[in-house]
């Protein structure tokens, strides 16, 4: 179908980012082709330490799934998305379809091994979500293809993590985002990973700060580290939600805040947590 | 896409209609609209139920809020088509028998309103929340209506009436 609409037809999934985009005139498609009648689209399943999630399947679903609470940071996140009104609508494929740089799941997705299966008129495959997000709302899917499914290995034991999103009101985008997933040996990070949102065209990874824990104890001083490198790893633009200084600032005190988390949770610590409203 | 009507001004050109069938507050109801129609606009404007509002229309405030198969949406980022074999709820769906609901009578008890444009949204909102919440904590309200505005700022009173009503409720289970 998508084949014989050509190349501005574009997919409706939850609608919850591209209705608003079309009312304001950004994008103006030719056709609009809504997968929400298709059925067997929506769910959530765990085979061999993989959860694997339907590409329609609403946030809201994902945040009352008592298989995705045993990984935190993805309840943090789906939890958290705009409001109730949006996440039972919004859907996890279509958020990673859409490639905002200011959506919520391709930052906290990025700590995690996360793959995305695209189909086409005639062929399937699987690639990374690293490589599938290539710019900001664009990613590697051709044009006849659709995302169908999104596939998430379940971090091992002694592995927390945490999301944060720091928003002005709960509709509205986040100013600034950070997840961040570690792996604890007892008082030793064995790996960490940490992701920044909304402070650059896609997720950016901040491989400085994780090399600031992985390989060592944590304490004030390594989290510290970790904070700056983050805020270093950042390419914020300025604009109404605030300027590149407040949101450096923003991402450090993100960073800081996230690995504290994290770490409670990666020793077995029950903590709620989720976005934060200024 | 445009075409001159005999009068000169510039009219677009007409757009075949698709039929929409939907449960409208227990309603069959079935619509010919165009397909870039939103779901608020067949509401109001196909059915006439003028009681959902519309705020902003750009997915912030919330005050086009209705339920869809028992699910808060907001009504204007939605197109009425994809509303087709759908349950719908809206504020005028929510009355029993002529008697108020529970969560009608508790904004108006605890002046839970002042202008009132907002508030449809809002007990639509509660309406999800306690349907699957009985005895929500206070942080379950503020989430659950974290999604409304309300410009008059009347938000305290609006989160007791949803206390009283959840109260009110219970009880008479």
């Amino acid at each position: 179908m998508l084949s014989q609409l050509g190349s501005e037809a574009r997919l409706l999934a939850g609608g919850q980012s591209l209705i608003p985009l079309m009312k304001l005139r950004f994008t103006n498609p030719s056709d609009l082709v809504d997968l929400n009648f298709i059925s067997g689209t929506s769910y959530i399943r765990e085979d061999a330490g993989t959860l694997r999630f339907g590409p329609l399947t609403r946030h809201s679903e994902i945040a009352d799934s008592s298989l995705v609470a045993k990984v935190p940071i993805l309840h943090d996140c789906a939890a958290g998305i705009a409001d109730v009104q949006v996440r039972n609508r919004g859907t996890i494929g279509g958020s990673l379809a859409e490639a905002d740089p200011s959506g919520d799941w391709a930052v906290a997705l990025a700590t995690l091994s996360t793959e995305v299966r695209c189909l086409g008129k005639s062929s399937e495959h699987t690639i990374s979500l690293k490589d599938f997000i290539k710019d900001a709302y664009t990613t590697a899917l051709a044009p006849e293809e659709i995302v169908s499914e999104v596939s998430v290995q379940v971090p091992a034991k002694g592995s927390g993590g945490a999301y944060l999103a720091f928003k002005r009101a709960a509709p509205v985008y986040p100013t600034a985002s950070v997840a961040v997933q570690l792996t604890m040996h007892g008082d030793t990070c064995t790996d960490a990973a940490i992701a920044l949102g909304c402070v650059g065209l896609t997720a950016i990874r901040a491989s400085e700060a994780e090399a600031a824990l992985r390989g060592k104890t944590v304490t004030g001083r390594e989290v510290a580290a970790a904070a700056e490198a983050g805020q270093a790893a950042a390419d914020p633009q300025p604009d109404m939600r605030g300027s590149v200084e407040y949101k450096r600032n923003l991402i450090g005190a993100l960073v800081q805040r996230a690995i504290g988390i994290a770490l409670r949770r990666a020793r077995g610590e029950q903590v709620e947590s989720g976005h934060i409203y200024a | 896409m445009a075409s001159r009507s005999n009068r000169g001004t510039f009219m677009p050109e007409a757009i075949p209609k698709v039929t929409v069938s939907l449960k409208v507050n227990g309603k069959e109801r079935t619509v010919s609209v165009e397909p870039r129609t939103l779901l608020v606009e067949l509401l109001r404007e196909h059915l006439d139920l003028t009681g959902t509002h519309i705020g902003c229309d750009t997915t912030y405030c919330g005050a086009c809020t209705v339920l869809l198969n028992g699910a808060a949406v907001k009504s204007c980022t939605m197109f009425a088509v994809q509303g087709d074999g759908a349950e719908i709820t809206t504020v005028e769906g929510m009355e029993r028998d002529g008697q108020l609901h529970p969560i009608q009578k508790a904004f108006g008890d605890s002046y839970g309103l002042q202008c009132g444009y907002c508030t449809p949204g809002f007990m639509l909102s509660a309406m999800q929340l306690l349907s699957g919440n009985p005895a929500p904590s206070e942080h379950d309200i503020r989430k659950a209506i974290s999604g409304n505005t309300c410009r008059c700022t009347g938000y305290q009173n609006i989160f007791k009436a949803i206390q009283l009503a959840a109260r009110n409720m219970k009880e008479a289970r």
